[in-house]
């Protein structure tokens, strides 16, 4: 999405609320002269999981860390900071991607659990994509919520996208079926499907997904192109859970991060994209309309660890 | 996903072997499994460093060396301490001396406020209230929508008007509420983030005009380290009374819980366990300390078998168990009791280690639907073969397979599992003089 690059400013004031975050506590920790010692790589580890990263990945880096020392590449603590944002930008530079247009329709399906921001993101993306120039459509399949529909209808109106809808209580998969003949017959760009949340534990509401994602498919061979998982950043250790079981019951293809303007930096991405291989897709800082950016690891990581 | 700490903390122990002697540094590897367990589950990590201390000072003073199953003995000590710290159990809103009482709900977007709005109205209405909602969310498209169709649902009236200003219609709503004696009235606000001043002004905004005797912040229990600097920032800014603890029907172990407590010193009042109206239910410490731990939740199973099961029909069965007289007809009675206990994943999710023994959805979707099979196959059967199984020959069995729309294998499945419960049941009559006495939730003793 490259309509997306001149936003820049607002995904920096975005951030910048949050820039303190592990600022002063690294500093504390990361003293120059401090010896590198058992003490220092438990506050560390501390550090690494007060940011959501999981006790699992901040282990892997402590241990890098102690195999740097051990190998005398790293001899001062400071020295440390550096190296946590090169393991950190290891991991997320492959997964920087973005939202393309291949196919025609594209089409993209919103999925995630109870109030992480899939409807939001939804109008989100479909404005991004209007102001590109494109033609969009949504389609309301979270049927279940009360007035899940009237929301993205408002949000319809407000970017000028057509919504497609049926009544409260209908079958999300006749919306799907509904949605698609129209993005076909008009020959649309973009065709996004906004689910209902569900928590990724409900067996039967899972298995409806699956029957979406065939109903989808059954009409558009190839569809949807983009299966989404909107997450939203204060999650914590859940979130893998979260993308694991969402991954299975339909195939991921990449995560939206939601939420970033707040102080909750998102940490448990890391883990989803270091086990899941899953790319991120776009990220959500604010509650615009053109509140959506692209994920750029180095800003995600300046974020995270501060350069100094 | 994760291994609940009383696996771990076996592990640790098992590694000394049979040397007995437990020193210090064993102490502390254990206290190191348990940080990573609480970690693992969302509690904040400044929380659970003043947690391991005290957990440690407590461990060291119970004997846990010499004890002859410290995993278990340290996991007790854990447990109790998170329970204490976790407060006690039904905070109670009490109603104010001048009616209406004024209940607002605040907290970040997404957290579950509208749907816990219309929950906690219903929850009230049931107690013999007469609750009111207020729709003050004038932001988020349909959110005044979405509370009046759950008010609907719930019987409720709603007030609320997207064009008012949100502290215009917290007061109108609250004028409404005296003038027609409706109490609670239950505020619905908008979410916003904790660093969002504007917004959090209108919240005192509403706080100073309304004077609502309680302020909940709703938290979704999927949240993680971030959890605290949330319930912080709006305990500062707006000042909070107690904690609603949302999503807990996933599998989030729910260890914001323990932190947002810990921060803000107020009790958690209410659990949300569903999208239902009905999936509200009063806070228990016990239960999400043991889930915190991974040790599943017992007491919240024990306590769905004994609503569901009817202790006559649970004594009569053990009757005619013992004495041989148990039919194909007790047996469906017994199948249709489990199924009212809900989902077997949820069930099973209850049991410690239960999540372990989940294998996998599918296998847990067909136990399902067999019970919902076996139900039809008895149905189809005549008095005579529910009473005397033994009758049934394969000419029967094909009939009752075609009247159920199942198959003769459905049938023998469901032959085979009858008769095994029936030796299964001989075997425990013969063991009885050894047994202690047995206590199953909702069923009499079976010595009787």
């Amino acid at each position: 999405m490259k309509f997306l690059a001149s936003f820049g400013e607002r995904l920096r004031s975005g951030l910048s609320r949050s820039r303190e975050f592990l600022a002063t506590e690294l500093a504390s920790v990361l003293v120059p002269d401090r010896p590198i010692d058992d003490a220092l790589y438990a506050e560390l580890e501390d550090l690494l999981v007060a940011a959501d990263l999981g006790a699992a990945v901040a282990a892997d880096f402590v241990n890098r860390a102690r195999e740097e020392v051990m190998f005398g590449t790293v001899t001062r603590a400071d020295q440390l900071r550096p190296l946590f944002r090169r393991f950190l930008t290891e991991y997320l530079t492959p997964a920087a991607q973005s939202l393309e247009l291949v196919h025609r329709p594209t089409v993209i399906l919103m999925l995630g659990v109870n109030g992480s921001g899939k409807t939001t993101t939804s109008a989100k993306i479909a404005a991004a994509f209007k102001a590109e120039g494109r033609t969009v459509l949504l389609a309301a399949a979270d049927t279940f919520r009360a007035a899940a529909i009237e929301q993205l209808e408002t949000w319809g109106r407000r970017i000028d996208v057509e919504v497609i809808r049926q009544a409260a209580g209908s079958d999300p998969a006749a919306v799907v079926f509904d949605a698609l003949k129209a993005a076909l017959a008009r020959a649309v760009d973009v065709l996004i499907i906004d689910t209902a949340g569900r928590l990724h534990t409900k067996t039967n509401l899972m298995t409806e997904l699956a029957k979406l994602k065939r109903v989808i498919e059954r009409q558009l061979p190839g569809a949807p192109h983009e299966s989404l998982i909107v997450l939203d950043a204060p999650t914590g250790q859940n979130g893998f859970a979260q993308a694991l079981q969402f991954h299975e019951a339909v195939g991921l293809t990449g995560v939206v991060l939601t939420k970033l303007d707040g102080t909750a930096k998102g940490g448990i991405v890391l883990r989803i994209v270091r086990e899941l291989k899953l790319p991120i897709k776009a990220i959500g800082v604010g509650e615009r309309v053109d509140d959506l950016q692209p994920f750029e690891p180095e800003r995600f990581v300046d974020a995270l660890v501060p350069r100094a | 996903m994760f291994d609940s700490l009383s696996t771990r903390l076996q592990g640790v122990f098992d590694r000394l072997g049979s040397r007995g002697r437990l020193t210090e540094d064993n102490i502390q590897e254990a206290l190191r499994e348990v940080r990573v367990a609480l970690l693992e589950a969302d509690v904040n990590f400044k929380v659970v460093r003043g947690f391991i201390d005290r957990v440690k000072d407590r461990a060291v003073g119970q004997d846990v060396l010499r004890s002859l199953t410290p995993a278990q003995q340290v996991v007790k000590v854990v447990h109790a301490e998170l329970i204490e710290l976790l407060g006690g159990s039904g905070h109670r809103l009490a109603a104010a001396p001048h009616p209406p009482t004024v209940v607002m709900l605040i907290g970040l977007q997404g957290s579950g406020k509208t749907t816990s709005a219309a929950k906690l109205a219903r929850w009230f209405a049931r107690q013999g209230q007469h609750p009111i909602l207020a729709a003050a969310d004038v932001y988020r498209p349909a959110a005044i929508e979405q509370l009046r169709t759950l008010g609907k649902q719930v019987d409720v009236p709603v007030v609320g008007d997207a064009s008012q200003r949100p502290v215009d219609i917290c007061r109108q709503a609250r004028e409404e509420a005296a003038a027609r004696g409706l109490t609670p009235l239950i505020l619905d606000t908008a979410g916003r983030l904790h660093i969002d001043e504007a917004m959090l002004d209108e919240l005192r905004a509403i706080r100073a005009e309304v004077k609502p005797h309680h302020v909940l912040l709703v938290v979704d229990a999927m949240t993680g380290q971030d959890a605290v600097t949330v319930a912080e920032k709006f305990n500062a800014a707006v000042g909070i009374d107690a904690i609603v603890l949302t999503k807990m029907d996933g599998d989030a172990r729910g260890g914001a819980a323990l932190s947002v407590r810990q921060v803000t010193g107020r009790p958690i009042a209410f659990v949300g366990v569903g999208e239902k109206t009905d999936a509200l239910e009063p806070f228990h410490p016990e239960r999400v300390a043991s889930r915190i731990l991974g040790m599943g939740d017992v007491l919240s199973l024990v306590e769905k078998a004994q609503a569901t099961v009817d202790q006559k029909q649970a004594e009569e069965m053990v009757r005619k168990l013992r004495e041989d007289s148990f039919t194909l007809e007790d047996f469906r009675q017994q199948l249709r009791q489990v199924q009212q206990m809900g989902p077997l994943d949820q069930i099973l999710g209850m049991l410690p280690f239960g999540n372990k023994l989940k294998p996998g959805m599918g296998d847990l979707d067909a136990e399902q639907s067999d019970l919902g099979r076996f139900d039809a196959i008895i149905s189809s059967m005549t008095p005579q073969e529910r009473n005397h199984p033994e009758v049934v020959n394969g000419s029967r069995r094909q009939r009752i397979a075609r009247g159920s729309g199942t198959t003769v294998q459905d049938v023998n499945r469901l032959l085979k599992q009858y008769a095994q419960l029936r030796r299964m049941m001989k075997q425990l009559k013969g063991m009885e003089g050894r047994l202690p006495r047995l206590k199953l939730p909702g069923f009499p003793n079976l010595r009787g």
